[in-house]
């Protein structure tokens, strides 16, 4: 017995897949929507997604070594969140509101429980929902586009803020492209999508959630038509706001999302017709973040009444 | 042709990098090792000593008990040494070593057996000392021999070969096709089972086509096609893809009326109701990054794998990593001076970098690993309970259920060790389940 060889348990091979390259994949495909933000909101958007981007890579850092843990932020995690959150802020808010942004969804929402994983709620969205409430004004407060031909740049309404309000609604097609006012990275449904069809084909996501969430919202939608049943317009309502990036990039985000196929399918539902109630039945414009959330909330619930039945236990002897 | 399939499962790269290579005997070699323990079950006595002359096939190790199968010499030669040593896993066992002299002169005792009954050909098999040459090592008499009262109306033939890199499976189907159909009938006579089924995976279409010519002369004896899919050649998934049986928890294949054997081991058992020569020789895929020549050889059990890896041209790179099997479900080895086993179908020898262990990172709750687990189970849940030492939830995440088939592993982003995790877990069930 000259030379001894490594032993380990099986299986001795792995797939490529790592949490790295699944985290690189969702940052390219979230290069088209920001590059339509900073297209339609100029370079503020661009220097809105540095900031965050940067804050949250560094307030990981920070806490991890506060807390005498491991380096984290090869696992690319934070700049997926610190994207994501720029993505989802208007594109003038004052960057310092946006640095705590990135503390809360970093430091509150992920490292305290424990880090990539054990969070039970998107910390993008977290962070945002946190913001709102913080800073309502300034959250609310939307940029026309520059490409678009109107003179008032500073106060401008969402299509979601027209419809409540009663003001124009925009065009469908500047809303399939991105061409109206909203959230740094919401606008380009077009830019989301060709996002969402590079996540479905790296295998990153499953067609489940986005598919059934949009799907959902579109059938509500019409349903709870403004002028009695079935007279919604579905289009309007999957293209205004945040659904896009919402069903594509934040409800799929594996922490906070269920692990089977039926458990994701229940809680993109849930997702979809909430997001129409809020949109409908509150004061507030738009649903997307706090129907996201409550159905995080509500994971736990649905993986454990969607586990797989036990293989060979039904009664077919 | 329908193809058949089961629920979840991965999809690792085919690796069949020898599905083209002849089988070749590699002869006798300078040294034997035959361990006592080459099965599932309880361990054989050495009936040789030191300094005893054996000849090919002669009894060197048995024992009565009925979950056992005898071990025979596959050489003639001296018997150089019996003593305790460390094969795999943690127990030493006791090994007969011997110095073959070259003649390969054949035990007198060596006379195709008498078989005209049920009872005559279960002794016939437990005398062949048939292990499941699929890679589990249960005796086959075991299987063959049902408790009273349970009626099986399926032989399932194990062709399937899931598991990446390995061949050997494959040529047995193109090289000793003949033999397969003499085993099948043989089985299919003595046991009164009606019909068998051979099941193979659709991505070795030259070894549907032999066996589907051949089955056509036989009413009773079909070729279903299986999806290429790991691990389709497991018990459980075998049954369920080629009838739509379940094995319930804890149970076994004849539970759903099911008897399954691998295509090597009927093949075996025609040639050894011809010969009467009993197991001393396997077919072995050899291959992997660190082999010069891979390729396909016939083996004379006990002999070192480091002379199995010799008559492939050797090693190309020093080797990282020495497994036994298939990377899926094989046994890693700590050493190439141990041998070639009942079991072993393939011999696979990576370099340092593909034998590497890849960090572990924090699980991120992406349920790829429920998604593949063929036995429905939740694997990330029950890797944090292991490591979390909460072993009292356990039983109710049904960690006995769970087959070891690496598919969540394999799957993994996290590169998280969790077949390791549920085999230190078992293992705790069972001791306190003992207690």
């Amino acid at each position: 017995m000259d030379n001894l060889i490594n032993v380990s348990s099986s299986p001795h091979i792995r797939s490529g897949v790592t949490t790295r390259r699944l985290m690189l994949d969702v940052i390219i495909a979230l290069i088209p929507a920001s590059a339509a933000g900073i297209y339609f909101f100029g370079l503020r958007a661009a220097l809105l997604i540095a900031v965050t981007v940067a804050s949250c890579v560094l307030f990981e850092y920070l806490t991890r070594k506060a807390l005498k843990r491991s380096n984290t932020i090869g696992d690319l995690s934070a700049v997926v969140t610190g994207l994501l959150l720029a993505l989802n802020l208007p594109p003038e808010l004052p960057l310092w509101m946006a640095i705590i942004g990135s503390f809360f969804a970093i430091v509150i929402v992920k490292q305290l429980f424990g880090g990539i994983g054990q969070n039970f709620l998107n910390p993008a969205l977290a962070a945002r929902a946190f913001l709102v409430i913080s800073y309502g004004t300034r959250m609310t407060t939307w940029t026309q586009p520059s490409t678009y031909a109107a003179a008032d740049a500073v106060s401008f309404a969402t299509p979601l803020g027209a419809l409540k309000e009663g003001g124009q609604l925009p065009d469908l097609i500047d809303m399939f492209i991105g061409n109206i006012g909203g959230s740094t990275g919401e606008t380009s449904a077009l830019a989301l999508i060709i996002g969402g069809i590079y996540l479905l084909a790296r295998g990153v996501i499953t067609w489940h959630i986005p598919v059934v969430y949009i799907g959902t919202a579109g059938l509500f939608a019409w349903i709870l038509g403004r002028d009695g049943l079935l007279t919604g317009n579905p289009l309007f309502h999957v293209l205004a706001g945040g659904l896009m990036i919402g069903a594509i990039f934040m409800a799929t985000d594996y922490t906070t999302s269920p692990m089977t196929v039926k458990g994701m399918v229940i809680y993109a539902a849930g997702c979809g017709i909430l997001t129409i109630l809020f949109r409908m039945y509150t004061n507030m414009p738009e649903g997307v973040s706090y129907a996201i959330l409550l159905m995080n909330v509500a994971v736990p619930i649905i993986d454990r009444f969607t586990k797989p039945g036990r293989f060979g236990g039904a009664a077919n002897v | 042709m329908k193809i058949h399939n089961f629920k979840g499962g991965v999809h690792p790269p085919h690796s069949k990098n020898t599905m083209n290579c002849p089988s070749v005997s590699i002869g006798v070699r300078e040294k034997i090792i035959i361990p006592m323990v080459q099965h599932i079950g309880a361990p054989c006595q050495a009936l040789v000593k030191k300094g005893d002359y054996v000849k090919v096939g002669q009894v060197i190790g048995n024992t009565d008990a009925f979950v056992s199968a005898p071990i025979h010499s596959s050489v003639s030669g001296t018997v150089t040494a019996v003593e305790e040593r460390i094969i795999s896993g943690s127990r030493p066992v006791v090994c007969v070593e011997i110095k073959p002299d070259g003649l390969q002169a054949v035990s007198e005792d060596i006379a195709p057996p008498v078989v005209d009954s049920r009872e005559s050909f279960i002794r016939a098999v437990r005398d062949s000392g048939l292990t499941g040459l699929g890679g589990a090592g249960f005796p086959a008499h075991v299987k063959l021999n049902p408790p009273k009262g349970v009626k099986i109306d399926t032989l399932i033939i194990n062709a399937a070969e899931c598991e990446p890199y390995i061949t050997s499976d494959y040529r047995e189907c193109l090289e000793n096709t003949a033999d397969i159909f003499e085993g099948i009938n043989h089985v299919l006579k003595w046991t009164g089972i009606p019909r068998a089924i051979i099941g193979i995976e659709d991505n070795k279409p030259e070894a549907i086509k032999k066996l589907s010519e051949a089955a056509n002369g036989f009413s009773n004896i079909t070729v279903a096609r299986l999806k290429s899919r790991y691990p389709q050649g497991a018990e459980k998934m075998l049954i369920k893809a080629l009838t739509g049986r379940e094995v319930p928890p804890g149970k076994l294949p004849h539970d759903v009326s099911c008897l399954v054997m691998n295509v090597a081991s009927v093949a075996f058992i025609a040639g050894y109701l011809r010969t009467g020569m009993p197991l001393i020789q396997k077919r072995v895929t050899v291959d992997g990054s660190a082999v010069r020549n891979p390729g396909n050889v016939l083996v004379l059990i006990g002999t070192p794998i480091k002379d199995v890896i010799g008559s492939c041209g050797g090693y190309s790179s020093e080797p990282g990593k020495l497994i036994m099997g298939g990377p899926m479900m094989g046994v890693s080895l700590y050493s190439d001076d141990l041998p070639v086993m009942k079991y072993t179908n393939a011999i696979l020898a990576f370099d340092s970098r593909d034998g590497s262990i890849p960090d572990e990172y924090p699980c991120i709750r992406c349920g790829r690993c429920v998604r593949a687990c063929p036995m429905n189970l939740l694997p990330f849940e029950i890797d944090r309970l292991v490591r979390a030492r909460m072993y009292d939830g356990l039983e109710s995440v049904n960690i006995t259920d769970c087959i070891e088939c690496g598919c969540c592993v394999y799957t993994c982003p996290s590169k998280r060790l969790i077949v390791q995790s549920i085999r230190l877990g078992k293992d705790i069930v069972r001791r306190k389940a003992k207690k």
